[in-house]
């Protein structure tokens, strides 16, 4: 274990090194002049020397990409050249809206996915598995903008029983909440099909384990075997999976953010790719990555705490 | 001359002896059938999409805009008076257009890159996992978005932002395999009779990663489609006037409050067509690697 831990967290500080120096690097890896596709083919050519200047692409690239890591080592990923506000700043005020949205939605998914791949586990092949399998594909594959464009359309649209707009009023919880709901389910749907799938199998195959078998054959009773006995360590596979899903939907966030117009971290990336002012972008994409991997190695972890049968250094190669 | 007819007619039915069990496999299973379908249809769409389609993609008539479906407009039509049924339909050309050559590229280049890794060892392997580790911290969307902002849109350029995001996950998988498979007693025996590197690269590990590079293929498409279709509804793919599902599904967002028929439309399209691909895709894993089966039903 201890040896496992060191490789791994050795491996996720190499990660974000090297995702910092991709991303320091990357208006530099494509062709082109990337202050003048920044600006576009309109921009004077002294507001382009600007530019270059305040974003030190005048310096040698080595320099710069150097610069840009060890600034985000230090915290500070840069400043937005359209409004001078430190890069930082602009995440750390959207960033809790995107964290409550994917919090909420991976909690929605967990309620609603769960007990429909326990319930269909306990019976295999029956007209309610069979309902669920089919409803779990068609969940899995509906990707989430066309998820949030229908939802809005629904609710908001047709029948104006929720807001579509916005994060609503931060100060009244419940005005919030309801901002909240068609986003988070949104985002929800995909994770309730893969979950119900996930859970059916690892219960399923709890089920058929010889300690399952053994239990029957003493006598107690279905109630407490499948409560006390299966459900505990069926379960573990999808709270590792939860992990990776809080880090996924945190990314994911985009397209609803967009859609709902709410602010967030995928919103203000959206926003900085569509003003080309690319120190948002590079931070937003950094934070983002960070967030990722550290819901990655905390989903890995738990999964060996939760279960101690496994074997973490075989499970990399 | 009667052995020559024979061998004539015998040749076939050995070759054949295996693609029978398949399709025979494969028509035991209705929701196979059912991705298969919708694939043909989306493929011959795409193929004679110009010939089916009823108008024009990019016709306008702002007389007829935004108009719920009707007998000349089957599905209705958008913000300019053009028909969704045909813009739906010339679609194809863009999601498979781009989804194809995309997952493709990242199949050549992902397992070349995987078997040097897994094959060659040493700083090789280790200079690919930290990369494709990197690569893959990023989710993919936010990979393609970030290389987004400093490429043009365009359709090559999303052939390969989606190719360069989906190449890891290749790398992944033919090195994990490679590794598995150059540790084998058959390969061992070989190596013991003089074999070289590429021979055993070529007869040896090649063809055992045929099969899960072929299931990763059929999964990836459906995601590389979405893919494709997000971001050229976020406008950092396709750009109008080109009928791309995404686009279609963006103009229609912006007037949903007066006709929703191009969002639901253009959803729906998208929706089956992501659906077949995946139904396609876990039936052609469950008969190619019946191991994995197991674990699902029982």
């Amino acid at each position: 274990m201890g040896y496992y831990l060191l490789k791994r967290l050795v491996m996720t500080v190499l990660v974000i090194l090297v995702a910092m120096l991709f991303l320091g690097s990357l208006s530099h890896i494509v062709p082109g002049d990337p202050v003048k596709l920044m600006l576009g083919p309109r921009a004077k050519p002294d507001m382009i020397e600007r530019v270059r200047i305040e974003m030190e692409l005048d310096k040698p690239v080595p320099v710069q990409v150097l610069h840009f890591a060890w600034n985000a080592l230090h915290g500070d990923l840069g400043t937005d050249f359209i409004n001078k506000t430190p890069v930082t700043r602009l995440i750390a005020s959207v960033l809790p809206h995107t964290i409550y949205l994917a919090v909420f939605s991976l909690l929605l998914a967990s309620l609603i996915g769960i007990p429909l791949g326990v319930f269909s586990a306990f019976r295999p092949n029956s007209w309610i598995d069979r309902v669920t399998s089919i409803f779990s594909v068609s969940l899995i594959t509906m990707p989430t903008f066309v998820a949030a464009l229908l939802l809005l359309l629904l609710f908001a649209v047709q029948l104006r029983w929720l807001p579509a707009i916005g994060v609503g009023n931060t100060s009244d919880p419940v005005d919030y909440f309801k901002h909240l709901i068609l986003p988070a389910v949104a985002m929800a749907v995909t994770w309730i099909g893969y979950l119900a799938r996930l859970v059916r199998a690892s219960t399923l195959e709890i089920l058929n384990a010889n300690y399952i078998r053994t239990a029957y054959a003493y006598g107690l009773s279905e109630r407490l075997i499948s409560y006390k006995y299966a459900l505990k360590n069926s379960l573990i596979p999808t709270v590792a999976v939860l992990g990776v899903g809080l880090g996924n939907l945190l990314g994911g966030a985009i397209f609803v953010e967009v859609i709902f117009a709410r602010p967030g971290l995928g919103y203000l990336v959206y926003q900085g790719e569509m003003t080309r002012n690319y120190p948002i972008v590079r931070g937003g994409t950094l934070v983002v990555a960070l967030l990722f991997v550290f819901a990655n190695l905390l989903a890995d972890l738990s999964y060996h705490y939760l279960d101690p049968r496994i074997q973490l250094a075989k499970l990399d190669s | 001359m009667t052995a020559d007819v024979i061998t004539l007619e015998e040749k076939p039915a050995v070759e054949e002896s295996g693609r029978p069990s398949f399709l025979h496999e494969l028509f035991r299973r209705p929701a196979g059938v059912f991705g298969l379908v919708i694939i043909l249809v989306l493929v011959f769409l795409f193929i004679f999409g110009p010939s089916i389609a009823p108008y024009s993609p990019i016709a306008q008539d702002i007389q007829h805009r935004l108009e719920p479906p009707s007998a000349a407009h089957w599905l209705g039509t958008d913000q300019l008076g053009r028909d969704l049924l045909s813009r739906l339909i010339i679609g194809t050309r863009v999601a498979l257009g781009v989804a194809f050559p995309a997952v493709f590229i990242a199949l050549v280049v992902g397992s070349i890159l995987g078997m040097l890794a897994g094959y060659l060892g040493g700083w090789v392997d280790n200079v690919l996992i930290v990369v494709t580790d990197s690569m893959q911290a990023f989710p993919s969307m936010m990979l393609a978005l970030a290389l987004l902002s400093v490429l043009e849109p365009s359709v090559k350029n999303l052939i390969l932002v989606i190719a360069i995001s989906y190449t890891p996950g290749y790398a992944r998988i033919v090195r994990a395999q490679v590794l598995a498979i150059r540790e084998s007693q058959y390969v061992e025996v070989e190596r013991a009779f003089g074999a070289t590197d590429l021979r055993i690269a070529m007869v040896h590990i090649f063809p055992n990663i045929v099969a899960p590079m072929f299931i990763l293929l059929a999964m990836d498409l459906p995601t590389a489609i979405t893919t494709e279709a997000g971001l050229s509804f976020l406008g950092l793919g396709v750009r109008p006037p080109t009928p791309s599902w995404g686009v279609i599904l963006n103009e229609g967002f912006q007037k949903i409050r007066i006709s929703y028929w191009p969002v639901l439309d253009a959803s729906l399209t998208l929706m089956i067509a992501t659906l077949g691909f995946t139904l396609f895709g876990e039936t052609l894993r469950d008969i190619l690697d019946p191991r994995l089966t197991g674990s699902r039903r029982v």
